[in-house]
């Protein structure tokens, strides 16, 4: 079961040629309204490299059958290939075992999993959910519809006006009442990484379990969920060069075991009869209906391709490009950034003043450059910065400083037009 | 390629800068919310409606500037119009926002010809229209809050 630890020095290899790195995804590669696509939104999704495709269309090419049941020689295939990729979920994100990695939609799909099937049953009228102020509103709503089931209560870990959390007050609301804290690793809106070994190491210590959101995280830096020691590890295939409609929920065996099932239909039972339904083993439990095996065979594509950059790398190079960035943007006398913390993954959340973030927007499309306009599905946090939107820039390692520099021409364009 | 500055005409950014009955009137008797979840664009529109005329209006929000632009002219070009009169030089501003007015015959619309540049700009057309479709609401007594998606 225990493979190499595939990033383990990767540091002292070179630099990431990007260059070489973007003939690898196709769409990088072309041309709007006449002008080089500067795509700046990997935040809301990134592009996919073309292992990625190869695996779709090699699946529906060769592969195509129903996982987990055919005898045929198609089938054995396809749920090799499929297993196969759950084991490369597990490498990469440093689980236990193979039975901890569940295929979902997406880390949405993921974190209501665990509001229906882990909390729901554990959770009673006057109890509390603890989550922060920079939730992206599926690390919200979720547990809202869990507090209107159960009477339970919703509590906010504030944060200052850099972007971090206050770590005292994490520490006074973890209450006799607290039953679960969920808390995203690194914030969609405004990049702040947060502290969240330190922040499961609190809650433990009040025997509280946690979930991380880990949609930000993932893509960017090696995540090690045996060292985080949380209880839940949510995350998105399609925001990690993966394709849509594959996600991964993370979570403890021992937790897996006792939770009941989140739907019901095939493939997660052993036997059915009228009188009586018993549930297949973790994690197929979770995994009601034919998955997308397409998806989960070419999330397993994006890890493989991903694994032979190194996370180490990637995550040096976008943090160069950060700082780089950082600083082309200081130096543009109306734009101020919002999240400014000092633990920040490659996130530009910003405004022009006097402009609002939609026209920024249009403007800089026109330019060729792709970011991501409004309130980024974290609308308390736009409300905590007393601002309707912002723009956000929100990097890959596929990305250049030239790319920046075309943005910052971009936002002095903006400039001229509202000047 | 679309022009910014068809998008971005002067008339429009002064109307930004600017806008034109941007209160809320004591007297007013029919009022409506709008908000666009997409881009958090919000704005509320105030209209005093005596036999079947539009006397004063106004609005309040916050927006892009098409949609500032838009709600601010909106308020001079109603101003005395009748609520059927009104109702159909909405249905021409759409047309003219969607491209399925004739590039001919803008004279009814008189200076709000000026944002036939949003055609080119699908992703705008709720911009635009935000205020017109909450205009619709007050007039029709919806207490509802219009939203555009």
């Amino acid at each position: 079961m225990k493979t190499a630890d595939m990033t383990a020095g990767s540091q002292t290899r070179p630099a990431i040629d990007t260059e070489a790195i973007r003939r690898d995804f196709p769409a990088l590669n072309q041309r709007v309204y006449g002008k080089p696509l500067v795509y700046l939104d990997n935040a809301a999704t990134t592009q996919k490299p073309q292992v990625v495709m190869d695996a779709l269309i090699g699946f529906y090419t060769r592969d195509c059958a129903n996982i987990h049941r055919g005898v045929h020689l198609l089938s054995e295939r396809a749920t090799r290939a499929y297993e196969a990729a759950r084991a490369k979920v597990r490498r990469f994100i440093h689980a236990a075992d193979e039975k901890e990695i569940v295929f979902v939609r997406g880390a949405t799909e993921a974190i209501n999993l665990v509001a229906q099937s882990f909390a729901r049953p554990r959770i009673g009228a006057g109890d509390e959910i603890l989550i922060s102020a920079m939730e992206h509103h599926s690390n919200i709503v979720p547990w809202q519809i869990l507090c209107e089931q159960t009477g339970a209560r919703l509590s906010v870990i504030p944060m200052n006006q850099r972007g971090e959390l206050l770590m005292d007050a994490y520490e006074g609301l973890l209450g006799p009442r607290t039953r679960l804290v969920a808390v995203a690793h690194v914030s969609n809106a405004l990049g702040t990484l947060n502290p969240v070994r330190r922040i499961v190491e609190l809650a433990h210590r009040r025997e509280v379990p946690v979930l991380l959101d880990g949609a930000q995280a993932v893509p960017h830096a090696r995540v090690d969920v045996t060292e985080l020691d949380c209880d839940f590890y949510a995350f998105s295939g399609h925001k990690m060069y993966g394709p849509t409609g594959v996600g991964i929920l993370h979570g403890k065996m021992a937790h897996f075991e006792a939770m009941p099932p989140y739907q019901g239909g095939g493939d997660m039972i052993s036997s059915v009869t009228f009188e009586k339904t018993t549930y297949n083993r973790i994690p197929y439990k979770f995994e009601a209906g034919t998955p997308n095996i397409a998806g989960g065979i070419a999330l397993g594509a994006a890890i493989d391709y991903l694994e032979g950059i190194g996370m180490d790398r990637i995550a040096t190079h976008e943090r160069d490009l950060l700082q780089y960035a950082t600083g082309v943007l200081a130096k543009l006398p109306k734009v101020r950034l919002i999240g400014t913390a000092a633990e920040k993954a490659a996130v530009l959340s910003f405004v022009v003043e006097g402009v609002h973030a939609h026209d920024v927007g249009t403007i800089l499309d026109q330019e060729g450059i792709a970011i991501r306009t409004g309130h980024h599905c974290a609308q308390p946090v736009m409300d905590f910065f007393h601002v309707p939107a912002t723009a956000r820039a929100s990097l890959a390692f596929y990305n250049t400083r030239e790319e920046i520099d075309a943005l910052a021409a971009g936002l002095r364009k903006v400039s001229e037009v509202f000047s | 390629m679309a022009d910014l500055r068809e998008l971005y005409q002067e008339v429009i950014l002064d109307h930004h800068r600017r806008p034109r009955n941007c209160r809320r009137p004591d007297d007013a008797n029919r009022h409506a919310d709008g908000f666009n979840p997409l881009c958090g664009d919000k704005v509320s529109v105030f209209v005093r409606l005596e036999d079947g005329v539009v006397r004063d209006i106004a609005f309040q929000g916050s927006g892009c500037a098409i949609s500032t632009a838009s709600a601010s002219m909106m308020t001079e070009t109603l101003k005395g119009k009748s609520e059927a009169e009104a109702a159909r030089i909405f249905e021409r501003f759409q047309d003219l926002v969607t491209g399925k007015a004739a590039d001919s015959d803008p004279s009814e619309l008189g200076k709000l010809a000026v944002f036939a540049g949003v055609r080119d700009y699908p992703m705008r057309v709720k911009c635009a229209t935000l205020a017109w479709h909450t205009l619709r609401a007050a007039l029709s007594g919806s207490r509802e809050t219009v939203a555009t998606e």
